[in-house]
């Protein structure tokens, strides 16, 4: 049953890094493809009606796993304490900017909204990926079940960790180009005219960072954290997993050369999956690596009671029925490329 | 350890009290939203559609701010809360997980559909939209309550191994009969928040002549809807959650009502200043016998005190939470009065003539906000020492490796972003409100009335 609700909180994290995804990453090139006001509220348009609900994967998955594995959830939201108020402070002003940018009229309200948005969405990509990689460095977790990680200590990976050392810098800037690459892709999909054209210019360049961080991350990854070497040597049918990220990279190359915009966002979707799910399987059955690995969480240590698993099984399955229903109402009645009127707000 | 405890808990006072400013008025609103969307699909009257919109405006500034605060709450229960959300969460995170897969998503996806999508929608398409809000904001609601619910009067749980809370019923939990009454007085409050909103809007739009029908028709909805609420809320709402607070906190009725001594024939006091450390209530205007009988349906009925308790489960803050709950219940009784005398004034015509009576409507919109906020104060101050009544105490809930130092550092930074939020939430507002809800219709209207009489 535990290995079920880790599964299903896998799936609910990757939901929210492919569409979330796609509006930080939106974000954070916003100022580079978008010029003119009008190119910007293009910008906006094409993540307005949906960001939203992308956010909601977030919470969603919170929620999911504060009652699947209470014990990781308190563990480790008290541990990255300092990052993830920050997350939440960018969340606000992102929130806020995509909200409030189209109120006013004027020279000094939408700049501001623009470079809070940009630089909000970019920095949440840095922290989500940082976060990631120190799930998989693993965190100075104890007997009692807890940590509490500073900001940063010398940028080393020993005993005494801080969020951001080399590692998780480096897959932090790894994280944010692979959704300045995704966000592009949707810029690209959903966008007419040079917005379009510079999104697509701007995704070829970010494309080869992202294939030579990968590289790099992946080497370093196998170093840090030795459990992956191992279930890979167990079960190599996981390999398929690192493919996929493999395949989904070639393809984003390949199907962007063809200009096949609707492809070529699929590809960068698989792409990102192939790699959360490396992880996950790399990890398993931790959940929270600690870095002297008698004290990791398990998923065996973390669950709730079973009653309570089963029960959430039930209504999991109607409620996610119900949100796929809406999700594909709203992305259909959204098809197509957004249109902005050239003097209007924009709604 | 102390400070560290003390930090914490005005975290997340100060967190979730500016958050509860915006779920109060959406609630409401959704409602009168609802009745607005009502109106002009019954009436085919455009001018109700009009209405809805100049709403909607206001509903989606007002939304996107509950949106960006709420966040932070759920986060904090693992943050701030860890000991609490390591022993708990297998319970209330079912509730809190359920808010998300079913009432986020279905509020997210309809909310853009109804503020953009009118055209595409259509009129019956827009209603529904209008519905889903609705639903989506209240069922919200409800999960919410039910979680706070769980920590006042805990059900359908059992104690496993290591001290973990597991559920053990999950109907339990969900129809735990103080979550129901709770839900209904929370939502109550909620509803005259957007009642008093939308009457002031109207009233400020007749007092200054502008928008005049419109002013008209939003201060006879608020008025209407707003009558009910308030006396809905003082009964059967408000009597069951108080008999509900003497059959299971006591002391914490007690502590509310300033009730030092045991007594058969307990007076109820209206006013007066607790002093807690001689154990007595300085300068109180009292009502004889009134405590009795409001508790138990009988004059001389035994009530007991604070003294009758020891002190290890009085409640930490006294002072504080027999003034939240006076003001509360002050403030409660005013509405009964402002909405029965607008509700009789339009009766009998004469309301929106009646100047005195708009400005009162006016200035009584801080009100609600402020009798909902003493309300949660009531509830939560009222829970304490506990964190889970009976179960867990709130000095065994917090994070055991954040200190003070770090949680001073994120409350500063909660409170200096939150004030740039209440500015930008005033300002847009007020140009929303100035704006207003687009030219007179009075025309137009009689136009609408005399196409609906044709067909």
């Amino acid at each position: 049953m535990g290995t079920i609700w880790f599964c299903l909180v896998a799936i609910m994290i990757a939901m929210y890094v492919l569409l979330d995804g796609f509006d930080l990453g939106a974000g954070a090139i916003h100022l580079l493809v978008a010029k003119t006001d009008f190119e910007r509220r293009q910008v906006f348009a094409s993540i307005g009606p949906v960001w939203d609900g992308n956010e909601v994967w977030l919470l969603a998955a919170g929620g999911v796993l504060y009652f699947a594995f209470p014990a990781l959830y308190a563990s480790g939201f008290s541990g990255f304490y300092l990052p993830l108020m920050m997350v939440l402070w960018l969340l606000i002003l992102r929130g806020s900017s995509i909200e409030f940018r189209n109120h006013v009229k004027s020279a000094v309200w939408v700049p501001l909204w623009d470079f809070l948005f940009c630089a909000s969405s970019l920095l949440l990509a840095v922290f989500y990926g940082a976060a990631l990689a120190n799930v998989v460095r693993g965190v100075p977790l104890d007997a009692s079940g807890y940590f509490f990680e500073p900001l940063w200590t010398n940028f080393r990976l020993g005993d005494e960790t801080g969020i951001l050392d080399w590692y998780t810098i480096l897959v932090g800037v790894l994280a944010l180009l692979v959704l300045m690459m995704h966000g592009a892709l949707w810029v690209q999909l959903k966008t007419n005219g040079p917005v379009n054209e510079r999104a697509r210019k701007l995704c070829w360049r970010v494309w080869w960072g992202v294939l030579a961080l990968t590289a790099i991350v992946t080497a370093a990854s196998f170093q840090v954290q030795p459990q992956i070497k191992v279930n890979f040597a167990t079960w190599p049918l996981g390999l398929v997993l690192p493919l996929l990220a493999v395949a989904g990279l070639a393809g984003v190359a390949f199907e962007l050369r063809k200009r096949q915009e609707r492809k070529a966002f699929f590809a960068s979707c698989l792409y990102i999956v192939g790699m959360l799910t490396s992880v996950v399987f790399g990890v398993y059955p931790m959940v929270l690596p600690a870095r002297n690995p008698v004290y990791s969480l398990t998923v065996a240590t973390a669950q709730a009671g079973s009653y309570g698993l089963k029960v959430g099984l039930i209504w999991w399955i109607i409620g996610m029925v119900l949100a796929a229903g809406y999700f594909t109402f709203v992305y259909r009645s959204f098809a197509g490329k957004v249109e902005v009127e050239s003097d209007s707000a924009g709604h | 350890m102390n400070e560290a405890l003390n930090v914490h808990r005005l975290h997340f006072a100060f967190t979730v009290t500016f958050h509860y400013i915006f779920p109060q008025l959406t609630m409401g609103l959704a409602l009168l939203l609802l009745y607005l969307k009502t109106k002009a699909l019954r009436t085919g009257d455009e001018h109700y559609n009009r209405s809805a919109r100049f709403w909607a405006r206001i509903f989606g500034i007002n939304f996107a701010l509950g949106v960006v605060t709420g966040i932070p709450m759920e986060f904090q229960f693992g943050t701030n809360w860890a000991a609490f959300s390591k022993a708990a969460g297998g319970v209330i995170g079912q509730t809190l997980a359920m808010e998300g897969v079913f009432s986020f998503f279905l509020e997210s996806s309809f909310l853009g559909l109804f503020l953009f999508g009118e055209k595409k929608l259509g009129r019956v398409g827009h209603w529904w939209a209008a519905f889903l809000v609705w639903l989506g904001s209240w069922l919200s609601g409800f999960l919410i309550v039910a979680t706070d619910a769980w920590m006042q009067h805990p059900t359908g749980y059992r104690l496993g191994a290591n001290g973990q809370i597991e559920l053990a019923s999950f109907w339990g939990l969900i129809l735990n009969k103080w979550a129901l009454w709770q839900y209904a007085h929370t939502m109550l409050g909620a509803v005259q928040t957007g009642c008093f909103v939308m009457a002031a809007v109207g009233a400020f739009y007749l007092l200054t002549s502008r928008n005049e029908s419109y002013g008209r028709t939003f201060v006879k909805g608020g008025v209407l809807v707003g009558v009910v609420a308030s006396l809905l809320q003082l009964f059967p709402s408000g009597d069951a959650q108080g008999k509900m607070i003497a059959e299971n906190q006591p002391v914490t009725l007690a502590a509310m009502e300033g009730l030092f001594e045991t007594q058969e024939g307990a007076p109820l006091a209206v006013l007066g200043q607790p002093d807690v450390k001689n154990r007595k209530l300085d300068n109180p205007l009292i009502v004889p016998n009134m405590l009795s009988f409001l508790t138990y349906k009988n004059w001389s009925a035994n009530v007991r005190g604070l003294a009758s308790f020891p002190e290890d489960q009085w409640p930490d803050q006294i002072s504080l939470l027999y003034f939240s709950y006076h003001v509360m219940v002050g403030l409660g009784t005013i509405f009964i009065a402002v909405m029965l005398v607008a509700a009789f004034l339009m009766w009998r015509g004469k309301l929106y003539e009646s100047r005195w009576m708009l400005w009162l409507l006016m200035l009584c919109v801080p009100l609600p906000y402020i009798a909902n906020t003493a309300g949660w104060m009531t509830a939560e101050l009222g829970r304490q020492p506990w964190l889970i009544y009976g179960l867990m105490r709130t000095a065994h809930g917090v994070s055991p490796r954040v200190g003070a130092g770090n949680a001073w550092f994120t409350l500063i930074g909660f409170m200096g972003m939150y004030t740039v939020l209440a500015i930008l939430w005033l300002f847009l507002i007020y140009r929303e409100i100035e704006e207003g809800p687009g030219p007179d219709d009075e025309d137009s209207r009689t136009e609408a009335r005399i196409s609906v009489a044709a067909d």
